[in-house]
């Protein structure tokens, strides 16, 4: 790697002054876990690493029934799989955030790293629009909230500007009969990037769909919210062939690429598969919640 | 020859704790990429990044100017190495292609090949310098494909590269003339294949591919060089070989050997791909030129792209038989891709693949094919992982064709002892047979596999084995210990086996035998960590020094029970007088005598076994395929091998199931992606996906043990074949499973899913 | 002029200990080529093979992710803290009489990781051990013996042994 300043900040105010001042030769540090593996392949040249950890909102994890969630950008993964009530009031969440890397990796890496970096394969990007997650940011210009579906702009980018930093992600509370649900195709169990994820959302009502979000991953520049494909089942049964064409509207939604982790062929076709499973899944969830 | 009868071993057999366990365990033990010496520099390699490109010129000037930069060395600066071939182990070796390997000269043949080399201070500075130096490449057009590679109008990688016909193996070959990249051609051939094929009823023709492998050791390629002002060159690093490392460097830089010392630290992982030497010319180079030890080690990239996978094969197999399920002729071609120099495992492949049959009618065409990809190098059974592949793949069909069950099918087959393999050779005995049998009778066999999308594939395979030249010492203590030397690197818990048969032979125990790996000025010369022969061609050594130890010892008891040595025997740990029995003394209580019956006992030897051993193993595999996605979960898997007597049975179960891992992940997952340009994308352990132990299941393991009857200890090779079934165990299975017939390997996913719909859209 | 330095204050293996170093070394550069700890591996250098594991503020990572600045105030466990002048742990002692390492290069890694996850979760299933132990990469025992290994420690330590 080559020679990189390290600053410790502590506020807020700090960071985004830290960061200002280097503009694009400047990142924040979380985990670390995606930006220094870019800094040694020389896929990132930057000046200055702005370390997170020690800034106390983005350290919280907040949860109530009723307000809903707030995750702190460096908040790490294993602290949010385990947190029990968390765990068990976002399991679409769990599903995704247990998924990141290894043991190792969940022991550092952030939700919000995830989402910064902005990978059109990030794992917990499409369980966040899922659970119609927000983004708070907070710059010199003042804070401003982004839903996560419009977040990253492409590989790599995201709508934060020179000087912003994310502070936290708000997940609100579940409705109830809510169900949601994140599934990835790897070609091993674990340590693989996604070769296609889906993240799906449900409200039931008996057994109509009254409110459903289909998110999708590694299959475009960005992660996908698959917004028709979604509406495609709201007032529908949940019906094999309904699903199907959920499924199917989702794959319309995608336009993925053949390269070394799959071709555009089998990427499209496990959208079908994807979504259908997930779907189910969520649907089994917003019964039982 | 003495052996001693197997139910009476007491060390052998048994599990001891080995003796460099607490070491590895604690952190302790310095494996070769943790050595660290007094005004070490560090040195890192300027890699090519095209495939295939005329050196033009190289400019270090820059580089040179940053500080903290010390010397900075170039294809130029070697000596033009002689152009012969020598066996090693189980590939050949070629000096001068091995020097343009370790750093080109005037062409870059393969994205990784080692343009330049730099020492500096640290690590980063040595890689902000890499950045700073300037080459300029006239960039071609590389050959990225075998049977590409082949055709007439294919770009030559070597100019003046000519086509050799091999009769054998190991075969120098004569020069056909014909300017080619194809660099060598061999045939085996047995019977008369076309009367073979006449007398079939049922006949399989077929054609499979195999992708570009990595060995994926976790220790990286490491070596610290100090080439001191006495020009006595010193090497510290991990090794399969350090005679045969020493050997090439003399060659390379044409020093002599006697003041070559490699020092062989510990070994993290090798499988093959730490026989030829890398980091340790320039490290050496850069040593001369700055005056201080210089250490290089190789990131993960450099490690998938700059040292010696394993051969991507394009292969075509055609077999018959008749309706009582005798197989009556076998015809395969195999074109392997041997990287950027000849030499590929393609001789090995066609001696390894159908040995595990007896079939009459046999005729292998053998291609080896120059292409612009990294030199390959040995891993585990060379060749023969791919060339079985095919074999087991397509005797499943024929077996299905002539309408029995595939194990069945092979047990009728099976190759007994005198029985001749396909390049004439006669068998000697083995366990093959008893492998197949005892895999019939398991458990696993009889077990229902249960579910739908489920199946369960077999597959058979041979690997041959080596000998190779060992020595060793033994020093005995007074207290009746004795320290034991040996010179090959330990990469699986060898030194415990080796110290085991001393123990055995002297009638003590295994603690009570402290081994130590030498280097090459304090031990006689040894082969390489390699081919299934380290415990067995030790076994000898060890067989030799503690006859002599033996026999001196019983000359020292004589003289102390005032009568001739003839009158003294050994046994069970005992030295007794045959004439009076009361006179005995135990092995300790000899040693503690030694000195004052005539001084202190050590005894070296050093011996070139035959007999190597060959490994016969036959494996079973259930798997759950997802129809929807492709993807295969292992439900149960075993492995039948004969493995000779073992010494250290978990160390000898361990080679089996560790084996049996990496040609799972060969099967299906691990492969070389190139980009069209010869790029490989996914040169990192993220995208090249060796298995994890979340996706394999228990690997059973049922170990015949057949003994070696040429072995003073029954010892035969099991180290390496494990890996070679897997791969048309699964395709097999698969088959059963979901009703298609993979032929491409890795069999990924998404290929399977293709299998699939194209199965169904054919059936609808 | 070489880059800057900073002063770095943690605990490791129970002890006080400062290093030296730059803002682009890891804290496994910082543990083996300034502290001389050569028992944390390096076998990836991103984050992909768990040989470089150690435990940091109760978490096992892979030290090639983090800087070696960012361990200020941390408490850091390697496998060189492992074993006591009492004798080996449990563990470690498991995975000799299992035959449990075979090169012996990924050990330290398994070690570290295994004991965290007996320390979380005394009874592990052999599913679970596989899962936690994913981030671990093993080339030459195909992991059979490392979970035998896992589970005997664990019987050990639970007093079942």
């Amino acid at each position: 790697m080559r020679p990189i300043e390290y600053v410790a900040a502590k506020t807020v105010q700090e960071a985004v002054t830290s960061l200002a001042e280097k503009g694009d030769a400047a990142r924040p540090l979380a985990g670390g876990t995606d930006i220094i593996v870019q800094l040694r392949g020389g896929r990132r040249q930057i000046d200055r690493l702005v370390d997170m950890k020690a800034i106390p909102e983005l350290n919280e994890l907040t949860y109530n029934a009723s307000s809903g969630l707030r995750i702190g950008a460096a908040v790490p993964c294993y602290r949010i799989y385990g947190d029990a009530e968390v765990a068990s009031a976002y399991p679409g969440l769990i599903d995704a955030a247990s998924l990141v890397g290894g043991i190792q990796i969940q022991g550092r890496s952030s939700i919000g790293g995830n989402l910064c970096n902005a990978a059109p394969s990030g794992d917990t990007i499409p369980a966040l629009i899922a659970y119609s997650a927000v983004a708070e940011i907070t710059g010199p210009g003042g804070s401003r909230e982004v839903p996560v579906e419009e977040f990253c702009t492409a590989p790599g980018r995201t709508v934060i500007q020179s000087g912003e930093i994310l502070v936290a992600i708000r997940v609100p509370a579940p409705a109830a009969h809510f169900g949601a649900c994140y599934i990835r195709f790897i070609p091993r169990n674990e340590m693989d990037i996604a070769v296609v994820g889906v993240g799906a959302s449900v409200v039931m009502d008996g057994n109509t769909v009254t409110a459903c979000r289909i998110a999708l991953a590694s299959v475009a520049p960005t992660p996908v919210y698959a917004a028709a494909a979604g509406a495609a089942l709201v007032g529908k049964e949940a019906t094999e062939e309904n699903i199907k064409a959920a499924s199917e509207a989702a794959q319309a939604a995608a336009t993925p690429i053949s390269d070394m982790r799959g071709t555009a062929e089998y990427r499209t076709h496990l959208i079908g598969v994807l979504t259908r499973r997930t779907l189910q899944s969520a649907i089994q969830r917003a019964k039982e919640a | 020859m003495t052996t001693v009868d197997k139910k009476n071993y007491k060390v052998i057999g048994t599990t001891p704790i080995r003796h460099d366990g607490a070491d590895k365990v604690t952190g302790r033990a310095i494996y070769g990429i943790d050595y660290h010496t007094t005004g070490m520099l560090w040195g890192k390699i300027l890699r090519s990044p095209h495939a295939h490109a005329k050196i033009k010129s190289i400019d270090a000037s820059k580089a040179l100017a940053l500080p903290g930069v010390h010397a900075v060395v170039t294809g130029k600066d070697m000596a033009v190495a002689a152009d012969i071939e020598v066996e090693a182990g189980e590939t050949s070796l070629n000096y001068m292609h091995l020097s343009d390997n370790v750093m080109a000269r005037d062409k870059a043949l393969y994205k990784g090949h080692a343009v330049a080399a730099v020492a500096a201070d640290t690590q980063h500075i040595a890689e902000e310098a890499l950045a700073l130096i300037d080459v300029d490449y006239e960039v071609l057009t590389p050959v990225l494909n075998g049977r590409e590679g082949m055709k007439a109008d294919a770009p030559m990688i070597h100019p003046d590269q000519t086509t050799k016909i091999m009769a054998f193996r190991f075969d120098p070959g004569t020069d056909s003339g014909e300017k080619s990249n194809v660099a060598g051609r061999s045939q085996l051939k047995l019977g008369d294949i076309d009367a073979g094929f006449k007398e079939a009823d049922f006949i399989v023709e077929r054609e499979y591919t195999t992708s570009w492998v990595h060995q994926g050791y976790i220790e990286a390629q490491n070596a610290t060089a100090h080439w001191n002002n006495d020009d006595n060159i010193t090497v510290w690093n991990s090794s399969q070989g350090t005679f045969n490392q020493r050997q090439l460097m003399a060659e390379i830089l044409k020093h002599p050997v006697s003041q070559i010392k490699m020092v062989p630290l510990e070994i993290g992982g090798g499988f093959g791909g730490k026989i030829p030497v890398y980091l340790e010319v320039p490290a050496a180079m850069l040593s001369k030129k700055t005056g201080h030890p210089v250490k290089m080690t190789m990131s993960r990239t450099e490690v998938f792209e700059g040292t010696g996978p394993a051969s991507a094969a394009q292969m075509k197999a055609k077999v018959g038989a008749t309706k009582d399920g005798r197989i009556t002729a076998a015809y395969a071609e195999l074109v392997f891709e041997a990287g950027a120099f000849p030499g590929s495992a393609v001789g090995a492949g066609a001696q390894g693949m159908f040995t595990a049959y007896n079939i009459e009618n046999v005729l292998i065409d053998g291609y080896d094919v120059v292409v612009n990809k990294p030199k390959s190098a040995a891993y585990r059974s060379p060749g023969t992982p791919q060339a079985c592949f095919p074999a087991e793949a397509i005797i499943d069909e024929l077996a299905e064709l002539v309408g029995m069950d595939p194990l069945d099918f092979r047990i009728k087959n099976a190759a007994k002892e005198g029985d001749r393999r396909a390049d004439g050779v006669q068998h000697p005995e083995m366990g093959n047979l008893e492998c197949m049998e005892a895999l019939k009778a398991s458990d696993h066999c009889k077990s229902d596999i249960g579910g739908p999308n489920r199946g369960r594939g077999v597959a058979s395979g041979y690997w041959g084995n080596a000998g190779m030249p060992a020595s060793c010492s033994i020093a005995i203590n007074g207290d009746g210990t004795v320290s034991l030397a040996e010179g090959s690197p330990d990469i699986g818990g060898s030194r415990t086996s080796i110290a085991m048969m001393c123990a055995e032979a002297f009638g003590i125990a295994a603690e009570d035998v402290h081994p130590s790996v030498k280097d090459t000025d304090s031990i006689g010369y040894n082969g390489l960590t390699a081919g299934s022969s380290t415990t067995l061609r030790n076994g000898w050594a060890v067989f030799e020094v503690t006859n002599q130890a033996i026999e001196l010892i019983k000359a020292r008891a004589a003289r102390l029970w005032e009568t001739e040595p003839e009158n003294v025997d050994f046994a069970d740990g005992v030295f007794f007088s045959k004439a009076e029995k009361e006179l005995k003394l135990t092995f300790k209580e000899m040693a503690g005598k030694l000195m004052e019956t005539g001084g202190p006992i050590s005894v070296a030897a050093s011996v070139a076994p035959r007999g190597a051993g060959p490994s016969f193993t036959t494996h079973m595999v259930d798997v759950e395929v997802d129809p929807e996605t492709g993807k295969v979960d292992i439900l149960r898997y075993t492995a039948a091998q004969d493995v000779g007597t073992m010494i250290h049975p978990d160390y000898v179960e361990g080679q089996v199931q560790g084996g049996t891992a990496q040609g799972i992940g060969w099967a299906l997952n691990e492969e070389y992606f190139f980009d069209d340009k010869g790029q490989m994308l996914n040169s990192s352990y993220l995208d090249y996906r060796v298995p994890t132990m979340l996706d394999l299941p228990k690997l059973d393991t049922i170990l015949v043990e057949h003994a070696n009857p040429d072995h003073p200890f029954g010892v035969r090779g099991v180290a390496e074949i494990s890996v070679v079934p897997p791969l048309g165990a699964l395709a097999n299975a698969i088959y059963a499973a979901v009703g298609v017939r993979m032929r491409d390997l890795p069999m990924a996913p998404h290929k399977i899913v293709k299998a699939i719909q194209e199965k169904n859209g054919k059936t609808k | 002029m070489p880059a800057e330095k900073t002063h770095v204050r943690t605990t490791l293996n129970g002890e006080a200990t400062e290093y030296l170093c730059e803002a682009n070394q890891s804290l496994l550069e910082v543990l083996r080529d300034v502290l001389f700890l050569t028992g944390t591996k390096e076998g990836c250098n991103d984050g992909n093979c768990g040989a470089c594991t150690v435990n940091m503020d109760g978490r096992i990572v892979d030290s090639c992710l983090v800087l070696g600045v960012e361990a200020e105030g941390s408490d850091i466990l390697t496998i060189e803290g492992v074993a006591t002048p009492e004798g080996l742990h449990p563990i470690q002692q498991a995975f000799l009489e299992n035959a449990a390492l075979q090169c012996g290069i990924c050990t330290p890694g398994f070690i570290v990781a295994s004991k965290a996850l007996l320390e979380k979760e005394p009874n592990p299933s052999e599913a679970r051990i596989r899962h936690w132990l994913a981030g671990n990469l093993c080339r030459c025992t195909g992991y059979d013996k490392i979970v035998k290994a896992v589970v005997d420690a664990a019987n050990t330590m639970g007093g079942k042994k």
